[in-house]
């Protein structure tokens, strides 16, 4: 089933983390297999790089500690050689990552050599874009991870309920579009076309991180709007070539889009303020950050809305 | 902006289910509603879904109360669902998932909007929503009036087997879904593949039809017709559009063809 939810501060910042975890936790009936989030904070000319070196769900061998801090260690060394000026890293669980750092280079390449370090998978990368995503619901991963104190201009969240592929960090929303910079996709809903749309991309040198549908989504929307497109064109060109049933948000470092597809067979309730967009699968999950009786609307098949923060 | 969560408890962390799936199964109702004669009023800021439709069973089935005002619902689903009996309910606000599902006799009216699938399954009654709902609105209902004073999703009615559903706006793609039988009234515009594979009864169009579903052809409207979207109208207040499309049933799908195309090849 899965539920997605989003929000755009218009103009300001705001209590990002809080606010996406109360939107997911409510929402939390429709998928309690793992919950992810894409949060924005304010854009520096840092570069955030959130990665992880293992997952809950692997063994706890004697040298797991060991060889995590092993693992951080040649990350930092690799980031080093390829000529970023590391300014932190830091643990935010036990297997999970932050890391900020300048760095003036192409992001692929970067990307990749961090993942070839064993166990390592990039979750997001960019000036503001960080994605947290773990097993569990809302309040687990934000507890886990802090979220409590995040400001920021515009998140995206995901609760999911495991159809196409494993339960594990891998398989949690939302995706990053690997490798362009703050990119990143919630989706709801089974592409029929997906390996059609996975080949085609890796023919043209993307690799994707898991074995999940929604991954091509991001990779797709990112490498349009590299080819020069506007995100809403990108989005509404996907609707064409994109086939099975879906609303998913995309996310930008200043956008937020949605997009349903021609059977408009999965929900989606928006909200539209002069100072806040809200959207989410249930109202309910709009309610919970908004605490008075609203007047809400379910966008039609084929529609595709795009605000600006 | 004020924004604090008043979601109660069950939402934070889900209900308590035990191990046959039932929700909250030692809840009793909660007694809080304040009665006045025949009528009560119930704030459902503080409860759960189990103890708000625990409370409208108690008040309609032991207390013999005949009207009940329901505050703060929060957008919850699955309220107000399950009732059997003649009685009248006001919900103050918007209503989640599944409102008023599987009733059979109350007199609804939801101020606010709706999420997917309310009403569905009615026997008999009404429901008004006074904004908008979601997608498969009416789903399954087999008697009683269900109006729409906003907009409504996709799918509406679908599997309909009688009763009316009247939309003051728009509808979706798929409206009609394999309708069988009843009446649907839509003032607005109506999405793409309007009554697809529908069997039987009526959809009857205010706006533009952005295409028919398979097997759905348009009909002559007939003074009866006239006569009844009159008489519905009159009584929820709408206002009525000049002219209304009629879509029925083209009856191509009634029959399979027994024969597969090699073999009718053959025969041809």
């Amino acid at each position: 089933m899965c539920g997605i939810a989003g929000i755009i501060y218009r103009g300001k910042t705001g209590d990002v983390g809080r606010d996406m975890t109360r939107m997911l936790q409510s929402m939390r009936h429709r998928g309690p297999d793992s919950t992810g989030f894409a949060l924005y904070g304010e854009p520096t000319d840092l570069l955030v790089m959130r990665f992880k070196l293992a997952d809950p769900t692997d063994e706890r061998d004697f040298e797991f500690t060991e060889r995590l801090e092993r693992n951080r260690r040649e990350v930092e060394a690799r980031l080093a050689k390829l000529g970023a000026t590391i300014d932190r890293v830091q643990g935010e669980s036990e297997y999970a990552y932050r890391a900020t750092f300048r760095y003036s280079g192409e992001l692929k390449p970067l990307a990749d050599y961090v993942e070839d370090v064993p166990g390592a998978e990039v979750l997001s990368l960019g000036h503001s874009l960080e994605i947290v995503k773990d097993l569990g619901d809302a309040q687990t991963v934000a507890r886990q991870y802090h979220l409590d104190g995040f400001r920021g201009t515009h998140a995206i969240g995901h609760v999911r309920m495991a159809t196409e592929s494993d339960v594990d960090i891998a398989g949690a929303h939302p995706y990053w579009a690997y490798p362009f910079s703050d990119v990143a996709v919630v989706h709801n809903g089974q592409l029929t076309n997906y390996h059609q749309w996975r080949r085609r991309l890796e023919r043209q040198g993307h690799r994707f991180q898991s074995e999940c549908d929604s991954e091509i989504i991001a990779v797709y929307i990112a490498q349009r709007m590299e080819d020069g497109l506007s995100l809403e064109t990108a989005m509404k060109q996907s609707l064409d070539d994109l086939d099975g049933v879906f609303t998913y948000l995309v996310v930008t470092d200043t956008q937020l889009g949605v997009a349903k597809d021609e059977m408009a067979a999965k929900p989606l309730v928006l909200y539209e303020t002069d100072d806040m967009v809200a959207l989410a699968s249930e109202e309910i999950a709009i309610r919970a950050v908004v605490n008075h009786e609203i007047d809400t609307y379910d966008p039609y098949e084929r529609e595709v809305l795009v605000w600006s923060r | 902006m004020t924004q604090t969560s008043t979601a109660p408890e069950e939402t934070r962390t889900g209900p308590r289910v035990d191990q046959r799936g039932l929700a909250e199964p030692d809840v009793t109702a909660p007694k809080t509603a304040v009665i006045t004669g025949e009528r009560a009023e119930l704030d459902a800021a503080e409860l759960t879904t189990r103890q708000i439709n625990l409370e409208l069973r108690r008040l309609f089935y032991e207390e013999g109360i005949s009207e009940v005002l329901v505050r703060n619902p929060a957008a919850r689903h699955s309220i107000a669902v399950g009732l059997l009996t003649r009685c009248r309910i006001r919900i103050d606000g918007s209503l989640g998932y599944f409102a008023c599902g599987l009733i059979d006799g109350p007199e609804v009216h939801i101020t606010g909007r709706v999420g997917w699938s309310a009403a569905e399954n009615m026997m008999s009654g009404v429901v008004v929503i006074d904004k908008n709902a979601g997608s498969l609105t009416g789903a399954a209902i087999r008697g009683g009036d269900l109006v729409v004073r906003g907009h409504v999703g996709a799918r509406t009615g679908i599997d309909q087997k009688g009763g009316t559903i009247i939309v003051g706006g728009n509808a979706g793609s798929m409206t009609g879904f394999m309708m069988q039988r009843g009446r649907q009234i839509i003032c607005g515009d109506v999405g793409p593949g309007l009554g697809d594979s529908m069997y039987d009864g009526a959809i009857y169009v205010g706006g533009k039809v952005a295409s028919l579903g398979v097997d759905c052809v348009e009909a002559e409207m007939t003074p009866a017709d006239e006569e009844l979207i009159d008489r519905k109208f009159r009584i929820y207040g709408l206002q009525r559009p000049d002219r209304f499309r009629k879509f029925v049933c083209g009856k191509k799908l009634w029959n399979y063809d027994s024969l597969e195309p090699n073999e009718r090849k053959l025969v041809l």
